[in-house]
């Protein structure tokens, strides 16, 4: 058959029924729908690299990554981001130690001890710490935590690495919260009555025997906050001092997206495309946290 | 019971108690610091100068104003909702109704999942290349929107896709019996019964564009002028949380920034009151 007769058979059958065409056009119209995020997905990451890769090339990926001098305006510019890197990483695993325990604890009282009304309540504050702008976190932080800051510990400048900590740490506490709830909640009660039943405390039931059990899903609560805290920009750039310096606890430091944030109105040429490269690394950071998340639900299904 | 119970297990179990209770106490102070500081900062300002919700700023008149910052606000909140509601319940569609492919409809997941995890800052980055300078909409409303367009069809796909899915099957198996196309279907039976989803959605997404910064920044832009919806959508202009940075962060005016934040962390109150109540809606009819 050519493509001619093919196009025959194909519009006799639209004739013989007129219904058949309008439903094949809508479910194509529906594919392309669902196919949209997959076509943002592609341009997001086509467009960060075709955007990021010149400067890492032009300044030498080495250099690039492992310099430790960011001096993007001066007169002999050099652009090094291990600062901004170490940054990052300190600062998400800081607001990790932090913000992890105390959010988990609070997601097994919820899930195991609580009450229901209290735990409706709970549920509705997280709802609210989980909604307020990120900006609001900047505010309050910059005008109480950074002056608590200089007072308790005796620096010159509160606005530090310390302060970004605090401020990430209750960032990412709903979701570690949400996440560890909908995990433990889905523990099967067999396995706690078998717990009690042999003779174990509640408490110990519930440490010892439903958190164990919803390990995959407490991993992913954790992955998730290391993901939420990774990419905070605003409310870190208000708190954290903002200067390119090595990280240091009571350091003003810059984190990888407010290194992006802080120069990208004024930024031209180089410095403009150093600024897409390191989104572009902060890219890949988010990538592999989303490989890690994919990786822990794939061998949670596997069980 | 606890009688039998050697001493390092009485310790062990009160000391994971006094933890629960400690971390429960922070959460509490904490949003309860959050929610009262603020009000208790920003109310005030208001009160003082309640013209500065109706009067559009003049530093040469050293008049203080939020009003273009709240119409910014509810210009970008309604283009992304006309924008991004067909793109994601459509896209919802497809995955439940239509898709036989499981590869496919993998494959659109996981797209989803990784557009939710993407932050916001690269969002403006990418929204700032793509629709600031390659489509040439300029530093605008429009260009805003769309980038949050972007960044919010994985909530709309993901509330509108959970709420098709608690439409049982009989109703679209009685539908089809009596003749009805696969379209007219979804159209007449599916979504109408799934409505509570879908407004979920837009609650949550207006929610997130209430608060989103980083990514409109560099797509809306900064300015605190007047205009109509339409004039609006081609020029710059700053929602109320850019406006609150601003505001804090490059000018130090911290009490218009507290009055803005008393408006937000109300407006996030609220919305969070209303998912509670439709999430309670959704419970009790999957219940029945």
């Amino acid at each position: 058959m050519n493509l001619n007769e093919r196009m025959n058979v194909l519009f006799s059958g639209y004739k013989a029924n007129p219904k058949r065409l309008v439903e094949d056009l809508i479910h194509f119209i529906f594919l392309i729908l669902g196919l949209i995020t997959v076509g943002c997905v592609l341009i997001i990451t086509v467009y960060l690299i075709i955007s990021g890769l010149p400067a890492i090339i032009e300044i030498g990926p080495l250099e690039f990554l492992f310099g430790t001098k960011w001096a993007s305006t001066a007169s002999e510019p050099s652009y090094g981001i291990l600062a901004f890197i170490l940054t990052s990483i300190y600062g998400t695993s800081g607001a990790i130690i932090i913000g992890v325990p105390i959010g988990f604890f609070v997601a097994v009282y919820l899930a195991k001890m609580a009450n229901k009304r209290f735990k409706d309540a709970m549920k509705l504050c997280v709802g609210v710490l989980a909604g307020i702008p990120s900006v609001i976190y900047g505010l309050v932080g910059m005008t109480v935590l950074v002056p608590a800051i200089r007072l308790i510990f005796n620096v010159p400048d509160g606005a530090s690495l310390f302060a970004a900590i605090i401020v990430l740490a209750v960032m990412i506490l709903p979701s570690v919260i949400n996440v560890s709830l909908s995990a433990l909640e889905a523990v099967p009660h067999e396995y706690e009555e078998a717990s009690l039943s042999l003779g174990a405390t509640s408490t110990e039931t519930y440490f010892r025997v439903t958190v164990p059990a919803a390990k995959s899903g407490i991993f992913t609560a954790i992955v998730l906050g290391i993901g939420r805290a990774i990419g905070e920009a605003m409310a870190i750039m208000m708190v954290a001092g903002n200067v390119a310096n090595m990280p240091g606890l009571f350091k003003s430091v810059r984190f990888l997206t407010t290194a992006v944030a802080s120069e990208m109105s004024y930024s031209s040429g180089l410095q403009r495309q150093a600024l897409f490269s390191i989104a572009l690394v902060l890219f890949f950071f988010i990538m592999l946290i989303n490989a890690a998340l994919n990786f822990i639900k794939t061998r949670s299904q596997k069980i | 019971m606890i009688e039998g119970l050697s001493n390092k297990r009485k310790a062990w179990c009160a000391l994971m108690k006094a933890l629960c209770y400690i971390s429960l106490a922070l959460v509490v102070a904490l949003t309860a610091f959050m929610l009262l500081y603020v009000l208790a900062k920003g109310i005030p300002n208001i009160i003082e100068n309640p013209k500065m919700l109706i009067e559009t700023p003049s530093v040469r008149r050293d008049i203080d104003g939020i009003l273009p910052d709240i119409m910014n606000t509810i210009y970008v909140v309604i283009a992304t909702l006309i924008m991004v509601l067909p793109l994601g319940v459509g896209a919802a569609i497809y995955l439940t109704e239509y898709a036989k492919n499981r590869k496919v409809v993998e494959i659109i997941e996981f797209a989803s999942e990784t557009l939710s995890g993407i932050p916001s800052i690269i969002y403006g980055l990418v929204g700032m290349l793509l629709f600031v300078q390659l489509f040439g909409f300029g530093t605008s409303l429009l260009a805003g929107s769309c980038t949050l367009v972007i960044m919010n069809l994985p909530t709309i796909m993901r509330t509108t896709e959970e709420a098709l899915k608690t439409v049982p099957q009989s109703y679209r198996e009685g539908a089809f019996a009596l003749g009805a196309g696969k379209w007219r279907v979804i159209r007449t039976v599916v979504l109408p019964t799934c409505v509570n989803g879908i407004v979920t959605g837009c609650i949550l997404t207006i929610g997130r564009i209430l608060g989103e910064s980083a990514a409109l920044l560099f797509t809306a832009g900064l300015a605190h002028r007047l205009y109509g919806f339409f004039e609006g959508m081609a020029n710059s202009g700053a929602t109320l949380t850019v406006a609150l940075y601003v505001y804090a962060s490059e000018r130090g005016d911290f009490d218009i920034a507290y009055a803005i934040a008393a408006i937000l962390i109300i407006l996030t109150v609220i919305i969070n009151l209303i998912t509670t109540y439709l999430g309670k809606i959704m419970e009790r009819r999957n219940g029945q």
